[in-house]
């Protein structure tokens, strides 16, 4: 049994590093300003599981969750 | 030429918890065993110097005051003798408190976006292969004077529409703003004056023949209400753009190079794993971060435990935060593959580096150009590296020896 990931943006903290975009540009969008959102509703498709974790770590204003489900 | 005798220097530091000095050529030279001592004795140092002066040692306390706009303003951006009085619209919006922050902010971000800067990579590539042309045959260079300089420099030239051969008279505000001017105001001003002449003539010739540049956004944009910008405020963010984006980028250029030439394990694997890239420029971002900002205190607070009383100035320094072993395991070692990083290079919270996708790009591509063409290279232990005093840390002469050694 895989658990199933969701990525979310806090929109009051990201400040447009755009370190998520580039590690998983799957996984995110950003808008006009360069500021990050979860590229749909956020579901991490198999075998982005990685990549999810990645773009949190690597977040320095630490606005992106990782959400099991 | 000025007539003001040059500033006597400070007196050296013999005490560094209690009387820190980061113009002090020994923090110039090597300052993160300086920095280590500072973190050992607080989270928080004070300087009498500077008219009084924090620091924050850890990362910890950097981002406690970079995400606190209500006690730390940022009306004054760096750590000098003299507090003359402060200029409106200074360079917004770095130098913005909320509220008027956001709107000068978002007005810069949107030709800064790194689809943006995808656009501009073709003509980086083409800037530094020109530059590497230039040299390459020698067999030796002086890799920060010939190569890392111009790359920036010629990138915000290309962007504000203004000629990249003007490369030198820009380098030479910076170097008045940034450097002299943190002992001589003098300085400071007289390249505020002539780059804001510069700028005005270059607005002139805009309103009978706008171009598709970076001055004609800033001449065309409006308000929330709909009114045009005030001309102080296009020529602050224009002044703003020119010295932000110049020496920052020079110094991370040019210290990558450094930790290159002195490590050829590292310049192997990224030869061999040119993908490895991009993460190794984030991790030199975090290890050689040229930025240090400044905050000035409005309210009394405490930060990580330590009282800090208005009126004194704060030396921001991220370089510092990326340097805590409690943020970063290793923090003193350079890992090309260091998996997380949340690396303050670019600063925390509102202030963040309009630039930093341009940075990133400029940084990447220089490294990438260089490596193709120039896999081998050494320190000329003939030569003396040189690094820059003050505000933005990074080698300004890096001589280096061409080819294989023999």
């Amino acid at each position: 049994m895989t658990e199933r990931l969701r990525v979310h943006v806090d929109p009051d903290k990201c400040q447009g590093h755009a370190r998520c975009k580039a590690l998983a540009p799957e996984l995110f969008e950003l808008d006009e300003y360069g500021n990050a959102h979860e590229a749909g509703d956020g579901t991490v498709p198999p075998g982005l599981e990685d990549k999810a974790w990645l773009a949190k770590s690597n977040c320095p204003e630490i606005a992106i969750d990782v959400i099991e489900e | 030429m000025s007539d003001v005798s040059p500033p006597a220097p400070h007196p050296p530091v013999t005490d560094w918890v209690h009387d820190f000095d980061h113009t002090d050529p020994r923090w110039t030279e090597d300052p993160f065993p300086i920095w280590e001592e500072l973190r050992a004795a607080s989270p928080i140092v004070h300087t009498e110097r500077f008219l009084g002066c924090y620091m924050p040692t850890t990362y910890e306390a950097v981002r406690e005051i970079a995400n606190d706009t209500e006690h730390f303003s940022s009306r004054r951006i760096i750590v000098r003798d003299v507090r003359p009085e402060v200029a409106r619209n200074a360079a917004p919006p770095i130098t913005s408190d909320p509220p008027v922050h956001k709107p000068a902010k978002q007005l810069l971000l949107p030709p800064f976006t790194p689809d943006a800067m995808k656009k501009l990579e073709p003509r980086m590539r083409a800037i530094c292969n020109e530059l590497i042309d230039g040299f390459i045959a020698d067999g030796k260079v002086d890799a920060a004077g010939r190569y890392a300089k111009y790359i920036p420099v010629r990138a915000i030239a290309h962007m504000l529409g203004i000629p990249e051969s003007d490369s030198d008279l820009f380098i030479n505000w910076i170097h008045m703003i940034l450097e002299l001017g943190i002992k001589d105001e003098s300085k400071l001003l007289q390249a505020v004056q002539e780059m804001s002449a510069y700028f005005r003539t270059h607005i002139e010739e805009r309103r009978s023949k706008p171009t598709d540049d970076l001055i004609s956004y800033l001449m065309n944009a409006r308000d929330k209400e709909g009114q045009p910008l005030e001309e102080s405020h296009v020529l602050g963010s224009l002044r703003l753009l020119l010295i932000a984006g110049i020496d920052t980028t020079w110094s991370a250029i040019g210290s990558s190079l450094w930790h290159l030439a002195k490590t050829p394990g590292d310049r192997e694997r990224l030869i061999a794993e040119p993908g490895l890239i991009p993460t190794a420029v984030e991790e030199l971002l975090r290890a050689y971060s040229p930025v240090t900002m400044a905050r000035e205190v409005v309210k009394e607070t405490t930060i990580s435990g330590c009282p800090v009383k208005a009126g004194n100035m704060v030396l921001l320094s991220f370089p510092a935060a990326n340097r805590d072993p409690a943020m970063f395991p290793d923090a003193d070692k350079v890992v090309i593959d260091r998996r997380e990083n949340r690396h303050a290079a670019f600063g925390l919270g509102i202030h963040r580096c309009v630039g930093s996708n341009l940075a990133r790009m400029e940084m990447q591509v220089a490294l990438e150009e260089w490596l193709k063409r120039i896999p081998d290279f050494r320190l000329d232990p003939a030569g003396t590296v040189a690094w820059s005093q003050g505000t933005v840390r990074g080698p300004r002469q890096l001589p280096f020896l061409l080819g294989k050694a023999m």
